[in-house]
């Protein structure tokens, strides 16, 4: 047991009120506790609190309660014997007439009724009299909004835990409640008191509930509409739709409340505000459905003038002709029409004969139909009646998808007269009399018959689309719809096909071609098989859209649209599993399409070609299979024309070809999943031109066509299995042990790094060759694979690359950092696939000693013979081996990639890395010492290749740090260790800092300021505002020698995004604070910095954001601020004079 | 404070689509943009927003109805008190005139309302300009009046030194960041 004394301390510290809100919740827990844990029972606390639960001091009466129900309310799944939970609930019961101690009292009962049944439950008689004394003894609306919320809740819990006790008490309950609620404000207690009504309705008989019916909607009816007047901050967790949501409920709760309810709700709708609108339709919806048919059968006139209203006074702006509309109705639905049009398919769904008869006989669209002849050109209609166009339409089409009968009923009353318009007869126009001429077509279009009629199709369509006994094809009432159709389909057809054909294009969306598109494409996709629509038409449409395709390219809209049709079609084939369309689908669309994309007939533009091909195949996983192949083949036959007679226009298609297939093909390849053997196919395919070819044009690749080439290969690798992979790479490394000049089937004891009579020039890096190009291809294939794949003959493949690495190609030390980035992982359950570990590998790279040089360039001599290790590639990089600048740069650059790779996986090798380009960097403090009076004399060669040398290791930086698109991310599988950047970044910070700090030549310090900058912009920013205090001066001083040369702009743009970052975060404010006055003295220097508007308008809003330091800080600055702005409102760039308004208004108005 | 509505009805006109900023295509870094007629209205029309207060001049269809929300009142632009055809700008002569339609035409806020615009163009064109504001010729009962007194600088300059109007002022321009 507990101490006593301890206990009453608790107690005191909790009734006490001059006590802090802390300790008394302090206290609180702690009694709690010691219940919880069986130290102390509640019959001891009820002793030992006696004297506070009864005082006649209402202040700790009040307290002490409370401290009992909070109590209670922290035991909820503790159990209690029900004698406890008795005498507890008798207390708490008793103690509501006590106005002076409610809330404890309330939070008790409130405790207590809500326990689970695990533990002691309140009784059904005990629950009885607590809802007596409630409707005895309190006064809610006179209570304070906690106190009232209390009540309700307590209410609510009652009335839905103990039903039956609780109704028990009648009328007296029915009362109290109208009593509570009246006039109640605060949304917490309006959404439970809402929920009440709702509870209330539907546990009374409605005998009972009749009496009291209109009397609680009355109190209802004032809410609505719902709106808040308070500001938004307040209620933050109740929103205005969480009300009306309640509200919606409670009005629909008994049919009770019908004929106030309805009432009040069709006299809103004529009100000016548009949100009550909406919510009156919303209402009416919900409400129609629970009140029933019968109830609801009176107002069905008021209801259907109500959405007739509704319908034609939303105003739209009509129709759009653009090709996303040809799937909806073309309307930008405001939600008033929207929910008007749901209202509209309630009722009929819940009483289709008195509504639809109504329709039909509306005197508004019987006008429409009768003076059709008005609408005769979609453009000469006036608005308004346009508006009435689209608004039957609309009922039209909704009253017919509603149901069956529905269809039935407004097809065989309103097609017919539409047919009469357009002057349609029943049949096969071929066996008619009607002349088979376009131009007698042409004269009886009308664009309002056209449009009507397009959308009961459509209805139709998508009415039987939704009916089960339509496809079962047993359904009686679907016949006088079907026959009708069947009847006029062929003229129909024939009519859409017309109109397109008189359709002029003048590159706007014009309602004709969309008329023409859209009913063909209703039409084509019925449901069913060729039920309806016969296989003849079907194939019509199809020829007539493909021929769109293949010929009318010029008639951009009418083109866009036919395509947009033509995937529509297809995806919905897909979707209905119709072999026999499908059939007619591939043979007319699939087989034109992609034949036309073999692309040797070039009438239609090759851009365009690759659209259509590209958008037709992702309608489906069979087409694509179809277009894919196609695709492929198209790309090997035009690479292998473009390497072997160096066809340039080849080169060019092929180019165009590839980047479709990377960029639209495979990311659905890789959406749709599950075509690995096309990619397979694909991978091994690009090799084939290569193999296959002897002779060879190394000019085509100067346009892209490598990069093109080898984007396509990695993502195609990338997203194969390691199986497939494999596969990809022996396949890779056959063709280049084939066909190029590497030794690789020499021992590997005796592999010298071949580069005898390698001139390492200028003018030799940019010249390909075929090595190059095999190279690279094979590159980007390892560059792509995954961990567990096995290359093989690594060591001399490590060997290849290094020896192209230092030719210049980038892409071998890509896949160089992506070997050592991966090698060696283990997955579970396999060995290490390679032959070779990652310590061999490292060695073969940093160590080969086998390379000497000459004059001429690069020699042989043997491995192992010679042990000096400055002769290994790191050496190359220090510039130490050969006076050749460009071979230092090279080395450099791909050094970098191998940095990359050694960093994501985390490896210690990276350190040394970084200190070969910190060296590089400083180099120039050497030579600086040695030629101490050129040092500022910029002709100086020996500089200036100094200069070089080190901007490319502090570019390095940028490589190291950087996200890179091209390898070692995770769609190529890289090996990456989490928060990676952040070590690189606390590692190198203090070495850079000092290094700046000690270096004496400026263009040194300049560099290593690059190099800074490089490493903080690709940090993330949550790691620099932990030391921004430190970070802020350094990136200053970084900016001002950044912007000494215009080559600088874009790390300097960077940079200053990240400054941003920490002036516009709360955790940077403390750091910025300190240092203000130097911010906005360097800042104000860049504010005319000339050679980047980026730069210019990032420094103003920096400055703005400035602005909301603390007053005392900025105002000082103020003056200083808006001078130097007041100048940039004079700046020659549009952005940067707006910024620098809303700059100097945020300065402004600080003073 | 005017307390009955001038004009109770306003028409509210559609806002004039924006220059949409491509980011994509490539300008000259070194072009030169001159300033004109749709930046002034940008600047104008952004930032000009009417307080409630002006709104006792301008005022809406239903006063203080549940759809009245103080933080979107409708800006100049679209009640049409400025358009960008009112709007004269020549930045090689530095010279920018600025003429405005009040909604009714004994308007008592048509002072104001030029104020405010004077401010607001001081304030964000460059110094060198030199900003010339005028009430649309037969808009305004006591037209002369009016233009005397929002192009006379020295009354400009004196009605500024008033705190109570700077701070209408300044509320009339708050940012909208719209």
């Amino acid at each position: 047991m507990a101490e006593p004394s301890q206990i009453t301390q608790h107690i005191e510290s909790f009734v006490d009120s001059s006590r802090s809100p802390n300790q008394q919740a302090a206290s609180l827990e702690a009694i709690a506790s010691l219940l919880k844990n069986n130290v102390l029972t509640i019959e001891k606390l009820v002793r030992e609190m006696d004297l506070y639960l009864t005082t006649t001091d209402d202040v700790i009466r009040a307290r002490g309660i409370l401290l009992l129900g909070e109590v209670l309310t922290h035991l909820a799944s503790k159990p209690l014997d029900d004698a406890t939970v008795h005498s507890l609930i008798v207390f708490f019961t008793d103690r509501l007439v006590d106005w002076k101690a409610l809330r404890g009292a309330l939070v008790g009962c409130l405790a207590l009724v809500r326990r689970k049944s695990s533990g002691g439950i309140v009784t059904a008689n005990d629950a009885k009299a607590v809802a007596r004394s409630y409707i005895q003894n309190l006064q809610v609306q006179l209570l304070a909004q906690h106190d009232r919320k209390l009540c309700f809740e307590l209410l609510e819990c009652l009335l839905q835990r103990y039903p039956n006790a609780v109704a028990s008490l009648g009328e007296d309950l029915l009362y109290a409640v109208c009593e509570g609620i009246d006039g109640e404000k605060d949304p917490h207690c309006l959404m439970l008191t809402f929920h009440i009504v709702e509870v209330v309705a539907r546990l009374f008989p409605d005998d009972l509930l009749a009496n009291y019916a209109g009397e609680l909607f009355e109190i209802l009816g004032c809410y609505f509409p719902i709106h808040f007047t308070h500001p938004k901050s307040e209620d933050l967790d109740v929103k205005r739709d969480d009300l009306s949501r309640a509200l919606m409920l409670a009005f629909s709760s008994t049919p009770l409340f019908e004929p106030s309810a309805i009432q009040l709700l069709l006299e809103k709708l004529s009100s000016s505000l548009p949100s009550a609108k909406v919510e009156s339709l919303k209402y009416l919806s919900n409400c129609t459905l629970k009140y029933g048919v019968d109830r609801m059968a009176k107002h069905s006139e008021a209801i259907w003038s109500a959405i007739k209203d509704a319908i034609y006074t939303s105003h739209e702006p009509g129709l759009s002709f653009a090709p996303d509309s040809l799937d909806g109705l073309g309307f930008q639905e405001s939600v008033f029409l929207s929910e008007a049009l749901t209202l509209l398919e309630t009722v009929l769904k819940q009483n289709d004969g008195i509504l639809l008869s109504r329709i039909i006989d509306d005197e508004n669209i019987n006008l429409i139909f009768n003076t059709m002849t008005d609408y005769k050109n979609y453009k000469n209609i006036p608005l308004q009646s346009k508006l009435k166009l689209h608004a039957v339409g609309l009922i039209l089409s909704v009253s017919a998808k509603s149901s069956t009968t529905s269809c039935n009923k407004i097809l065989e009353s309103f097609f017919p007269r539409l047919m009469d318009t357009l002057g349609l007869s029943v049949g096969n126009p071929s066996q008619n009399p009607l002349p088979d001429d376009k131009h007698v077509f042409a004269d009886r279009h009308n664009h309002g018959a056209l449009f009507l009629s397009i959308e009961l199709l459509a209805a139709y369509r998508d009415q039987i689309a939704g009916s089960e006994e339509f496809l079962s094809e047993s359904a009686p009432a679907h016949e006088t719809c079907s026959l009708l159709l069947k009847n006029f389909s062929a003229s129909l057809t024939k009519a859409f096909i017309s109109t397109l054909a008189t359709s002029t294009d003048d590159g706007t969306y014009d309602a004709v071609i969309y008329f023409g598109v859209k009913g063909l494409l209703v039409l084509s996709t019925f449901p069913g098989g060729f039920l309806i629509i016969s296989k003849s038409i079907f194939e019509n449409i199809l020829l007539t859209f493909t021929s769109i395709i293949t010929s009318e390219f010029n008639k951009t809209s009418l083109w866009k649209l036919a395509l947009k049709a033509l995937v529509h079609i297809g995806s919905f084939i897909d979707r209905c599993h119709d072999v026999e369309k499908a059939l007619s689908y591939m043979d007319i669309v699939i087989e034109k399409i992609v034949s036309t994309a073999s692309f040797h007939d070039f009438t239609l533009p090759l851009p365009l070609k690759l659209e259509a091909v590209s958008v037709i195949g992702a309608s489906g996983p069979s087409y694509m299979l179809k277009t894919v192949q196609g695709l492929e083949e198209a790309i090997c036959a035009n690479l292998s024309e473009a390497y072997v007679h160096g066809n340039p226009k080849s080169a060019e298609v092929a180019v165009q070809l590839l980047e479709c297939y990377s960029n639209k093909v495979l990311p659905w390849i890789d959406e749709a999943g599950g075509f690995e053997e096309v990619l397979l196919r694909f991978a091994l395919n690009i090799w084939n031109p290569l193999e296959n070819c002897s002779v060879f044009s190394p000019q085509v690749l100067e346009n892209g066509l490598l990069d093109a080439t080898m984007k396509a290969m990695k993502l195609a690798v990338g997203s194969c299995s390691v199986e497939s992979q494999n596969i990809i790479i022996q396949r890779a490394y056959s063709v280049l042990s084939l066909r190029t000049s590497f030794p690789l089937k020499e021992p590997m004891s005796a592999i010298p790094v071949q580069l005898k009579g390698l001139k390492l020039t200028q003018e030799r890096n940019t010249c390909y060759s075929r090595d190059v190009l095999i190279h690279s291809l094979f590159a980007s294939v390892i560059i792509a694979v995954r961990p567990q794949v096995h290359i093989p003959n690594l060591r001399l493949v490590l060997c290849l690359f290094v020896t192209a690495l230092l030719k210049g190609n980038v892409t071998a030390a890509q896949a160089l950092g992506s070997i050592i980035n991966k090698l060696g992982v283990k997955s579970t359950g396999t060995e290490i696939p390679s032959n070779c570990t990652l310590e061999e590998a490292v060695d073969i790279i940093f160590c080969t000693s086998s390379w000497s040089f000459n004059d001429t360039g690069l020699s042989r001599k043997h491995g192992g013979m010679n042990n000096e290790s400055e002769m290994g590639f790191p050496n190359i990089c220090r510039g130490g081996v050969v006076n050749n600048k460009l071979l230092q740069i090279h080395a450099i650059t791909g050094l970098a990639w191998i940095g990359k790779g050694f960093l994501m996986r985390g490896h210690e090798k990276i350190k040394e890395i970084t200190m070969i380009f910190l060296e590089c960097l400083s180099s120039d403090e050497k030579t600086g010492s040695l030629l101490p009076e050129q040092d500022s004399s910029y002709d100086n060669p020996v500089h200036n290749v100094h200069l070089s040398v080190a901007k490319c290791a502090a570019d390095a930086f940028q490589v190291v740090m950087g996200d890179s698109e091209d390898c070692l991310n995770r769609r190529f599988h890289a090996t990456m260790r989490p928060l990676y950047k952040q070590r690189y970044y606390s590692m190198m910070m203090p070495i850079l800092q000092s290094l700046i700090v000690e270096s004496k030549s400026s263009s040194s310090r300049s560099m290593l300021h690059r190099a800074f900058a490089h490493i903080i912009s690709d940090t993330p920013l949550i790691v620099i505002l932990n030391d921004a205090n430190k970070m802020i001066p350094v990136m200053l001083d970084g900016l001002s020698e950044l912007s000494n040369d215009i080559s600088d702009k874009e790390s300097m743009y960077s940079l200053l995004l990240v400054l941003s970052g920490i002036l516009t975060d709360k955790n940077g404010q403390e750091a910025v604070m300190e240092c203000a006055h130097r911010i906005i003295d360097r800042l104000i220097g860049f504010i005319a910095y000339s050679h980047s508007t980026l730069v210019r308008e990032t420094v103003i809003q920096c400055i703005a954001a400035m602005s909301r330091l603390p007053r005392m800080r900025s105002y000082k600055l103020r003056r200083q601020v808006l001078q130097a702005i007041s100048k940039a409102l004079d700046d020659p760039k549009r952005v940067v004079r707006l910024e620098a308004v809303k700059c100097w208004q945020a300065w402004g108005s600080i003073g | 404070m005017v307390s009955g509505l001038i004009n109770a009805n306003p028409v509210v006109y559609e806002k004039k689509e924006r220059r949409v900023r491509s980011a994509l295509d490539y300008v000259d870094e070194y072009a030169v943009e001159p300033i004109d007629q749709q930046e002034v209205f940008d600047i104008l029309s952004s930032s000009l927003i009417l307080m409630p207060f002006i709104l006792s001049c301008i005022k809406f269809e239903v006063p203080l109805s549940p759809c009245f929300d103080p933080e979107h009142p409708y800006s100049l632009e679209e009640l049409k008190v400025i358009t960008e055809d009112a709007i004269e700008v020549n930045d090689e002569c530095s010279y920018v005139r600025v003429t405005f339609t009040p909604t009714v035409e004994h308007c008592s806020m048509a002072t104001v309302i030029g104020l405010c615009l004077r401010v607001k163009l001081m304030r964000s064109l460059p110094s060198r300009y030199k900003v010339d504001i005028r009430v649309a010729p037969g808009t305004h009962a006591t037209e002369a009046a009016v233009n005397k007194q929002l192009n006379d600088k020295e009354r400009v300059a004196a009605a500024l030194e008033n705190p109570n109007l700077v701070d209408m002022v300044d509320e009339c321009l708050a940012p909208t960041y719209g």
